[in-house]
């Protein structure tokens, strides 16, 4: 199955064809949705045997390259339309066309009756089409085509609704604000494309990285090409400085939220490094960088998620904090650690996008948790589910969050120190808090809401793909279980993808020898403290509503300060965007444009202007006139004749 | 007294002269197109006078040509100057300046 990966990709391109162009002409949403879901559920059958061939195989035969055509040849660029099966390409492919069939079949009901039905399909196919290419790529050119394609889709979805208020503005506005704040991580990206090929003269993967290894290259060099792609990194997967898109990405629908802005297309970031894992793990001082940005974002979102209302904001800071993990797992050098947290992540972050949607749905679009409470007993599937993917996420054993998230603080700690873990853990009982705090609010407690409202549990067109995913949620972490636990086996997860970081792991040096115990008691701790901060939202927020209310009051001013999300965008607003517009409309529109460019074309329409009325006079339009001068002119030319004798 | 080829040229220099003068200076189409047969013709004479000074046939040949081409321009630049009449009611050039922007 293997050879037949190429139709993962061109699959769902066909059904965004299709639906695309006579989408409006179809007025079944029955054959629309079915339509939609089945590219993309076939698409995963095939990954899934491709999967199942790969894991049959020995390690050494289990990289695939098909190639389909060449698409440039200029001078040494030689690009191909090509596409790598490998382990993490699998991973990655089976978690995009996995979640993103649940999600499909989710929409089916979620958008019932939306006058942009199928647009919405059309764009969800398309947004798998440039994913898979994303993932899939053999080179960085078309790598960057997915990843163009996906800020696109993302640009377009988050702009779903464009007649639509979102907060001060509308969602055109947050959809500008997603796609330009991406444009410049990808400027960086560029650059680093840009290095990599005049350092190795070519920009397949293949050749990048095995000359990687062979070339003696300085560190600067890499560094700058590791700095460079980070920064590309940072833009499309909502790190510090450019994460700030994302909390306003939520102004699309909810299942685009949970496909693209958690479980899919945010994550792209954190698979480039992990592919390109040797050039980073050549560039130490960048692994350091990236493992403290990640660190800082984890603290940073989760720590303005503690005060937030609206659903999906909480969701999204946590999925910015949760991101941060997984860039934090890439800057110590846990590439494995991270893919898998960044697979628990799809799963259980999507479980919550859905069940917010599911949530918002029922209670006719209002967001504001405050004015949610003791759902449970209208959605009962929907509670059950969430409360699931809360305590994944929070890190509470069996669940899969737990695995991930203590590989990923293990490693840290291993690799980097205890304050990195510290910080880590700290991320960790906070998530849980703000997890609960949401969960408490919604399905716990007084009902809040007004009696206009009649909540009542989604169709099944919605549901079954919660019990899925929370299924998973709970399963999904069995597959990385940790040496410790598992013993000679080792971690499974580890053995499948350790093949594409074994040169980058080689490189770099892992200090310090740790026993199991140390692990087990680190633990322990943390979900000592995860079950604590869950018990104090319990406290907080169902126990004794009161006590919320006397600390926000004692400690106002952070909780200010919090509420207005430490003041980034205003920050930007004042550092970045006015200047920017003030040049523009200033400088840039009114002097360049204006003055020069204008001036220019005006002088040279002034000087035909000035020739044209001094020659206008001859032309009198009186035949005679001409006549007149003609005899002149033979009189004169017979004179010169005739004195030349 | 002879009449030598001087007085021939002489006269049709002069019919000539008398004809770029009239197409210059006249306002109404029929004179300009009486004088620019003037000037023809003084062409023509001065092809005659060769042609009987040279003791060629050659001259008059051209002659009967020119008469041709002159007399159909002739029909096809009054039908013109009939049509502009009918126009614009009026044959003066001063007023035929259509081409002028």
């Amino acid at each position: 199955m293997r050879e037949l990966i190429y139709l993962t990709v061109f699959l769902p391109l066909l059904g965004f064809l299709i639906i695309g162009i006579f989408g409006s002409k179809i007025k079944s949403e029955k054959f629309i949705g079915t339509l939609g879901s089945s590219t993309i559920g076939i698409s995963f059958l095939i990954t899934l045997l491709a999967f199942f061939e790969t894991l049959s195989l020995p390690i050494e035969n289990r990289k695939f390259i098909i190639t389909l055509f060449t698409w440039l040849k200029v001078g040494g660029l030689d690009v191909r339309f090509s596409y790598l099966v490998d382990q993490l390409s699998l991973v990655m492919a089976l978690i995009v066309t996995g979640v993103g069939f649940i999600i499909h079949v989710y929409s089916i009901g979620y958008m019932h009756g939306d006058k942009g039905f199928w647009r919405f399909f059309a764009y969800l196919n398309l947004f798998i089409f440039a994913m898979m290419n994303l993932i899939l790529a053999d080179n960085f050119v078309l790598l960057f085509l997915g990843w163009e394609g996906v800020g696109l889709c993302s640009y377009l979805l988050i702009g779903f609704w464009y007649d639509r208020k979102f907060e001060n503005s509308t969602t055109a506005d947050a959809a500008k604000k997603a796609f330009i704040v991406n444009r410049i991580g990808d400027f960086g990206f560029l650059l680093g494309m840009f290095l990599i090929f005049l350092t190795f003269g070519s920009l397949n993967f293949e050749e990048v990285f095995s000359r990687a290894n062979i070339f003696s290259v300085s560190t600067a060099t890499f560094g700058f090409i590791a700095l460079f792609l980070f920064i590309g990194a940072t833009g499309k997967s909502a790190q510090i400085p450019l994460y700030v898109w994302l909390p306003d990405a939520m102004a699309g629908p909810t299942p685009v939220s949970a496909l693209i802005h958690a479980a899919t297309m945010v994550t792209a970031g954190v698979y480039m490094v992990a592919r390109c894992s040797i050039i980073f793990a050549s560039a130490p001082q960048i692994m350091m960088i990236i493992a403290i940005i990640g660190l800082l974002t984890a603290l940073f979102a989760a720590s303005i998620g503690l005060v937030q209302n609206d659903i999906k904001k909480v969701l999204a800071y946590s999925t910015v904090s949760q991101l941060g993990y997984m860039f934090l797992a890439m800057g110590v050098g846990a590439f494995t650690a991270g893919i898998f947290h960044l697979m628990t992540h799809a799963f259980f972050k999507a479980l919550l996008f859905l069940g917010a949607g599911s949530v918002i749905h029922s209670m006719h679009e209002e967001q504001d948790i405050q004015k949610y409470g003791g759902l449970k007993k209208y959605m009962p599937i929907t509670s059950i589910t969430f409360l699931i993917a809360a305590l994944a996420i929070s890190g509470i054993p069996p669940l899969s969050g737990f695995f991930s998230k203590d590989e990923i603080l293990w490693y840290s700690f291993t690799n980097n120190g205890f304050l990195f873990w510290l910080i880590g853990v700290l991320t960790a009982v906070l998530t849980a808090f703000y997890m609960f705090r949401l969960y408490f609010l919604t399905f716990e407690g007084q009902e809040r809401f007004g009696h206009d409202k009649h909540p009542h549990e989604s169709p099944k067109v919605m549901t079954y793909p919660l019990i899925i995913l929370a299924v998973l949620s709970v399963i999904g972490g069995f597959i990385g279980i940790p040496e410790v636990f598992s013993g000679e086996h080792g971690n499974q997860f580890h053995n499948w993808l350790s093949p594409i970081f074994v040169d980058a792991e080689r490189k770099l040096l892992k200090f310090g020898f740790h026993t199991h115990l140390e692990e087990i008691i680190l633990m322990v701790l943390s979900v000592i403290l995860a079950l604590g901060s869950i018990l104090f939202a319990r406290y907080v927020y169902l126990k004794s509503p009161q006590v919320a209310d006397n600390l926000s009051d004692k400690f106002s001013r952070v909780y200010k300060i919090l509420w207005n999300k430490y003041y980034v965008d205003e920050l930007y607003e004042k550092l970045f965007v006015n200047p920017v517009v003030n040049l523009s409309r200033n400088v840039f529109w009114k002097f360049t444009d204006g003055k020069i460019i204008d001036g220019l074309i005006h002088s040279i329409a002034k000087l035909i202007d000035l020739f044209a009325s001094i020659f206008r006079k001859f032309q009198t339009g009186l035949a005679q006139f001409y006549a007149l001068i003609m005899v002149f002119g033979i009189a004169i030319t017979l004179l010169w004749i005739i004195l030349s004798f | 007294m002879t009449i030598t080829i001087e007085y021939y040229l002489v006269l049709s220099a002069f019919m000539f002269l008398v004809g770029v003068a009239g197409v210059l200076t006249r306002r109404n189409a029929i004179i300009v197109f009486m004088c620019i047969e003037l000037m023809l013709n003084s062409a023509n004479l001065t092809l005659i006078a060769f042609s009987s000074f040279l003791g060629s046939s050659v001259g008059q040949l051209f002659v009967f040509f020119v008469m041709t081409v002159a007399a159909a321009e002739a029909a096809v630049g009054l039908a013109i100057i009939i049509a502009i009449f009918r126009n614009r009611l009026t044959v003066n050039l001063d007023d035929i300046n259509i081409l002028k922007w």
